[in-house]
């Protein structure tokens, strides 16, 4: 039951309330019990409040405050962006706003997909079956 | 009256403000021209005689004076034009019936009529609809286009869709009690023939598409979850 993900200088969060919602931000300081200091490299610094803000894995190692340049070399040395692309949050976010633009025509070839898989893992289960029955 | 110019003359005497010209009644003497006109016909301006005039039939006196004053009812020089077409909606494009027989249905637009309804069709090979107007208001327009070049709607217009006008004959009292003769209305061979021309070079680029004859032969339905105004279509 113990935390995992602290709020710390240099955690990486997503926005998931307000004009940045689903910007990933880094917290620069910590103002008081309910907000933080939050920065990205293009938005203007601003205080959050802490209910605003979903804490990630990512931690990036700065200092109090850092200028903008030297945040932003830090989000590159750490490699923020092909982390975040990479774990399973972020991959399903990308499918979520990829999905969010398809048009009619789109909707309808992701149904015949879905199908197309859904009988062919069908199929292979059904084999799986009959041998362990066999 | 004098012989009428065959572009309306625009005036030489621009307005400074409403009712104010720029030029005076001196300026525009030599702006217009008077003095040329006036040398060339002898210090006088040109007369012409009136032309002999048409003698008017002559008015009979009516025979009917209303009582009171009839009002004339006020000139209407109104001319409709065909309602406005949605950006989105091009020729070729996919659009979702919402609202008749076809409900649902995916249809190609062909082109908008002159009383501004949409002639479309399904192809009638594909899913059922033939060649039909629709109004614009009960159409969903979808960003899918299909490729309409090979395809000649020129010869449809409005008179193509009017109803045929059946001469009524007069009933007897026996034929009250007799069976309805007339049965449904068979459709003429030769509408049934546009309905091929039409459709024959439509399917065949449908089908360079994958997927799209299936998704011209599905209906369209709000399924769990989806949210139509954030839907793109």
């Amino acid at each position: 039951m113990p935390f995992k993900r602290y709020v710390e200088i240099g955690r990486v969060a997503l926005v998931n309330y307000g004009k940045d919602y689903g910007k990933l931000v880094v917290i620069v300081d910590v103002v008081d019990q309910n907000r933080a200091l939050v920065d990205a490299p293009d938005m203007v610094r601003s205080q959050m409040n802490f209910k605003r803000l979903t804490l990630t894995d990512i931690k990036i190692d700065i200092n109090r405050v850092p200028k903008k340049k030297t945040l932003i070399d830090a989000m590159e040395k750490a490699d923020v962006k092909n982390k975040w692309e990479n774990s399973s949050w972020g991959r399903k976010l990308i499918v979520q706003k990829r999905r969010a633009l398809l048009n009619d025509f789109g909707r309808f070839k992701l149904m015949l997909a879905k199908i197309k898989k859904a009988g062919i893992v069908r199929q292979e289960l059904a084999k799986l079956k009959k041998e362990t029955a066999a | 009256m004098a012989a009428k110019r065959k572009t309306p003359v625009k005036t030489r005497n621009p307005d400074l403000i409403r009712g104010v010209g720029k030029y005076s009644r001196s300026k525009m003497y030599h702006k217009r021209g008077l003095w040329a006109i006036k040398a060339k016909n002898g210090g006088v301006f040109p007369r012409h005689d009136p032309q002999p005039k048409v003698p008017a039939a002559a008015e009979k006196r009516p025979k009917f004076y209303p009582a009171d004053d009839v009002k004339k009812p006020l000139l209407n020089k109104r001319k409709p034009k065909p309602t406005k077409l949605r950006a989105s909606i091009t020729p070729g494009t996919v659009l979702i019936l919402l609202a008749g027989r076809f409900m649902g249905k995916r249809v190609v637009f062909l082109k908008q009529l002159n009383s501004g309804l949409l002639l479309v069709t399904g192809p009638f090979k594909i899913n059922g609809v033939p060649l039909r107007r629709v109004n614009q208001s009960y159409v969903i327009a979808t960003s899918t286009k299909t490729d309409i070049s090979g395809v000649n709607v020129d010869k449809f217009d409005d008179r193509y869709f009017t109803k045929e006008v059946v001469k009524k004959k007069k009933k007897g009292e026996g034929e009250f009690f007799e069976a309805e003769k007339e049965d449904k209305k068979k459709l003429p061979e030769d509408k049934k023939e546009d309905q091929k021309a039409v459709d024959a070079s439509l399917v065949k680029s449908i089908e360079g598409v994958p997927d799209l004859k299936a998704y011209l032969a599905a209906r369209f339905s709000l399924k769990s979850g989806m949210k139509p105004h954030e839907l793109v279509f």
